[in-house]
């Protein structure tokens, strides 16, 4: 590995890292909405722009609806545009997650994970992107606000890598990371900006029709195209299919983008698309998402102390979701616990739980898989109530006739 | 139009491979619109209203109606000064 460069460290929120990420990543558009955890965000952008620090423009727009629309349209004329949002301003966004996917528009968009309305709640869950699974966006969760910094800038390669083009969103738990001051690695300008390079948008051969040129994937009026006109039962599936061969097609990339950021900045997070601790021996694993397992960390080291064998695996990659690396990891362990931020209501457990034990599906030995949801509404979950759902998991033997799912933290 | 293609034969983001014109959407029609060339006197009206582009005139001649393309809405012969067009079934 090549000797990693010299970094600046710095005092910054999870929202921060994230804006110095942008500033960094020489992002040409920048279009999005005020809305509390990720406010902080697009404040500093505004104000590196206004001091001259970032070479963006700025578009302030009406609506999150908006924030994406424009985000969309800068993307599809061949910039490099950057967005973020959270809970309601994520589900105001619905119509135009799918388009920006769809049109393989690489926008990116830090998503600050805040609990959805009703009631009116600022603080986290995974809600507000779980509910986006489907869009056809890849999702990356961070730890912390570090992981959120290094997640963004390669949210870029990733996105507009030309075996993938599709957009990505980086998450972080609103206040517990958005708001939490840490100390943060900052990459040199230069280092950062030769990492991500400027945007050069993906070639492609035209058809037959507009004379079977190869041009760049953007609207320009030398050659004019459409993006997505129209598409009946003819060729709607086809365009779909694409889409979840792009998919299958990131985990090799993001894992190798992973690794050539690792070899910049020092820092990796697992293959980058699983973070395992402990994991290699463990009886029981634990796996969840986001900040609660940097907790868990310190959890499980508790209970190895106890001479409990119990590991943990953080998912980076919801979308596209790593089974193959799960099922690896989870062959040999007797028991699973996974921890969901958010509720599928009337689903046989949260998102992530749905995904894991199906992925198990396929083993010969499987483990029991017990589901916790927690957290909801940013519900606190200290370490006393992991340890309590680590030993449950650690004492689960049999695959129950119905999944168990506990609520822990929830009062009765 | 051609045979359907795959997936892998089409270029992505849905970017149309093949131009408009090429689908024929006349069958959507149930009236057509018949130009009377006695009543006519080359306006260019139905031309210009014409929504779907399915009036060909060369500004010379009589106008007359690309059927493969014409959806039948009425609204040239709604414009039409002197009542030339009329809508018939079929």
């Amino acid at each position: 590995m090549a000797k990693s460069v010299q970094q600046r460290m710095m005092s910054l929120n999870g929202d921060e890292a994230v804006a110095w990420a942008a500033r960094q990543s020489n992002v040409d558009v920048v279009a999005a909405f005020p809305i509390t955890p990720q406010t902080i965000i697009m404040e500093r952008i505004a104000e590196f722009i206004h001091d001259g620090l970032m070479d963006s423009e700025i578009i302030r727009v009406e609506s999150e609806h908006s924030a994406l629309s424009a985000s969309w349209g800068a993307s599809i004329a061949g910039a490099r545009a950057f967005t973020a949002t959270a809970a309601n301003g994520l589900a105001l966004m619905w119509e135009i997650l799918y388009i920006v996917a769809s049109s393989r528009a690489p926008v990116v968009m830090a998503v600050v994970n805040r609990a959805l309305s009703a009631p009116i709640n600022i603080h986290c869950d995974h809600s507000d992107s779980m509910g986006a699974r489907d869009s056809g966006w890849i999702q990356i969760y961070s730890e912390d606000a570090q992981e959120a910094y290094d997640n963004t800038i390669q949210a870029f390669r990733i996105a507009e890598h030309e075996n993938v083009q599709l957009p990505v969103m980086v998450m972080l738990d609103g206040f517990l990371i958005s708001h939490t001051m840490q100390n943060v690695q900052i990459l040199p300008e230069d280092v950062v900006s030769d990492f991500v390079g400027y945007r050069k948008p993906s070639r492609i051969k035209l058809p037959e029709f507009y004379g079977e040129k190869e041009i760049p994937l953007m609207l320009n009026p030398k050659y004019p195209i459409s993006i997505g006109p129209l598409d009946l039962y003819d060729y709607y599936f086809e365009h779909k299919m694409q889409q979840i061969e792009a998919m299958k097609r990131a985990p090799e990339v993001i894992k190798e983008i992973h690794k050539e950021f690792a070899e910049i900045s020092g820092r990796s997070y697992g293959d980058g698309l699983l973070d395992p601790y402990r994991a290699e021996d463990a009886d029981a694993l634990i796996m969840g998402i986001g900040s609660t397992m940097g907790t868990m960390k310190a959890v499980v080291d508790e209970l190895r102390e106890e001479g409990k064998k119990v590991g943990s695996v953080r998912i980076r990659t919801f979308r596209p979701f790593p089974a193959d690396e799960i099922r690896k990891l989870a062959s040999g362990v007797s028991s699973l616990g996974v921890l969901d931020r958010s509720a599928s209501f009337g689903a046989e457990g949260g998102p992530l739980f749905m995904e894991v034990r199906s992925a198990l599906y396929s083993l010969k030995d499987r483990p029991p898989v017990l589901g916790y949801i927690y957290g909801l509404g940013g519900r606190d979950m200290p370490p006393r109530l992991l340890k309590k759902i680590a030993e449950e998991v650690l004492s689960a033997r049999e695959e129950p006739e119905r999944p168990r799912v506990g609520y822990p933290g929830v009062r009765e | 139009m051609s045979a359907l293609r795959g997936w892998k034969e089409i270029p992505i983001a849905g970017i149309p491979f093949e131009p408009a014109v090429k689908y024929k959407t006349g069958d959507w029609r149930v009236f057509r619109p018949v130009i009377d060339n006695e009543k006519c006197i080359k306006c260019g009206l139905c031309w210009m209203f014409c929504p779907d582009s399915s009036i060909i005139w060369d500004g010379d001649n009589f106008p007359t109606v690309d059927y493969e393309h014409c959806k039948g809405c009425g609204i040239c012969a709604h414009e039409c000064p002197t009542k030339a067009i009329e809508m018939v079934r079929g």
